[in-house]
């Protein structure tokens, strides 16, 4: 479970967040929707503890947190297995689990690749492949399916869907279809607040 | 030709060249107290070569400016750490630093006879080239660690030794590899001239001096050409040593 308190964060003159309440329990499905630059982001990166709102509270109630950034964010010097399982282990023992996640998104032979080896949209299933291999109970997704053809991106949310075993998802998109495939109550911005 | 054929190739030719400027030089000269010929020189090497004595001081030297270069690379390495972790520690070493860069190695030197016996100065002038630089590339390449990777691993609640190990020691690799290049060479080259001034028992700093004072030109030459390839060696071994050491990690900034 997921919960935002009264938060509120200005950058200089610019409010991005009003009082913002919200709260995902598990197994719940949200999704932010609003128009570029609006502070969707801003709000995950507040719920994951990567900046601190000027007021208000968040509560995260998981012993695991996964984020798919808008960006890969891979470590250029690992291979796609070795970023995946980063964040499990880290040994032998567990490369196997990464390796599977990497073929349940279709990257069946991107294991033993860099990086600088893969495209843009192959670098961001390794990434939401990282996300899934750690099996969250809060997932945090920054338009992580982007880079994508519409054909894959059906495929990759479905297999999401499919793992997602409960955990609370907060989803930034600006792609009603895909909130509405990852089955996510929408929230649209307004003023300041995302509101349902 | 292939590329390393032509690497070797180009630096054969460069060296005949320079070899032929050389023996040019000394044949216009004509005398070989001011001047030795390159052929001279390699025989009294050779000959130098052929003795015990002279593994046994040129061991000694290195032995002495390795000392120096391997505890400031550790200082350094230590140091810049916590420079990265404190700012009081950046503000209080970075003037410090500037100092040590900025100051003659022959005052130190003179410095350093009132505080330390003869045998020790090389390896603390030698340790003292080889640490700002060793401190200023590693903690500019902390520094520069992509903060993107830190908040994944911050998010992912990677443990500390795990982030040190797959984000901070690939992403400054490069800079202490950048480092180690140039420290090297002002070390061995400041710990020879610490010798040179200090005349320690069986140094290569001790041999160039004589060399100087009994007019004995080609050997000091020999001396010289013998710390030239000896500096060439340690640091090729050295380089290939960080570079296994790196090899764990492929890839991105670190790699070759």
């Amino acid at each position: 479970m997921i919960e935002g308190r009264d938060l509120c964060l200005a950058f200089g003159e610019k409010t991005v967040l009003r009082g913002q309440e919200l709260t995902v329990p598990a197994h719940g499905r949200i999704a932010l929707m609003g128009p570029s630059g609006c502070g969707k982001t801003t709000l995950l990166r507040v719920l994951a503890g990567l900046q601190k709102p000027d007021s208000g509270s968040v509560r995260v109630d998981a012993a695991r947190l996964a984020f798919v950034f808008q960006e890969p964010r891979l470590l250029p010097w690992r291979t796609a297995a070795q970023n995946v399982n980063a964040v499990l282990s880290d040994t032998a023992a567990t490369l196997p689990e990464a390796e599977t996640w990497l073929r349940r998104l279709g990257l069946d032979e991107a294991g033993a690749l860099y990086p600088s080896e893969l495209s843009g949209g192959m670098q961001q299933r390794v990434s939401l492949a990282r996300a899934m291999a750690c099996r969250p109970e809060v997932l945090l997704l920054d338009e992580p399916f982007k880079a994508m053809d519409e054909a894959l991106r059906a495929q990759v949310i479905e297999t999401v869907a499919a793992h997602l075993d409960g955990a609370a998802v907060v989803l930034a998109t600006h792609s009603e279809a895909e909130a509405r495939a990852l089955d996510c109550k929408i929230y649209h911005y307004n003023n300041g607040r995302f509101e349902a | 030709m292939n590329s390393r054929a032509r690497k070797l190739a180009d630096a054969l030719l460069t060296l005949l060249f320079w070899a032929a400027v050389w023996l040019l030089l000394a044949r216009i000269v004509g005398q070989e107290l001011l001047l030795p010929a390159p052929g001279a020189v390699l025989k009294r090497l050779a000959a130098l070569a052929g003795t015990a004595d002279f593994w046994v001081i040129t061991a000694t030297s290195i032995g002495r400016v390795l000392l120096g270069i391997v505890s400031a690379t550790a200082l350094g390495l230590l140091l810049a750490v916590l420079t990265a972790a404190s700012r009081a520690a950046r503000v209080l070493l970075s003037p410090l630093m500037t100092v040590v860069k900025s100051t003659p190695v022959a005052s130190f030197v003179i410095l350093a006879l009132i505080w330390l016996q003869r045998d020790i100065l090389p390896v603390f002038i030698a340790g003292l080239m080889v640490l700002p630089v060793v401190w200023a590339n590693v903690s500019a390449g902390i520094q520069e660690t992509d903060a993107q990777l830190l908040e994944v691993a911050r998010v992912y609640r990677m443990p500390r030794g795990r982030v040190l190990r797959r984000v901070y020691v690939p992403s400054v690799l490069p800079h202490f590899r950048a480092a180690l290049r140039s420290a090297l060479g002002f070390g061995w080259k400041a710990g020879i001239a610490a010798e040179v001034l200090t005349v320690p028992q069986r140094s290569i700093g001790r041999m160039i001096f004589e060399s100087k004072l009994y007019l004995q030109t080609t050997d000091l030459f020999a001396w010289t050409l013998a710390v030239i390839l000896l500096s060439l060696v340690i640091e090729r071994l050295m380089l290939r040593l960080i570079a296994r050491a790196g090899r764990s990690e492929k890839g991105g900034a670190a790699r070759d």
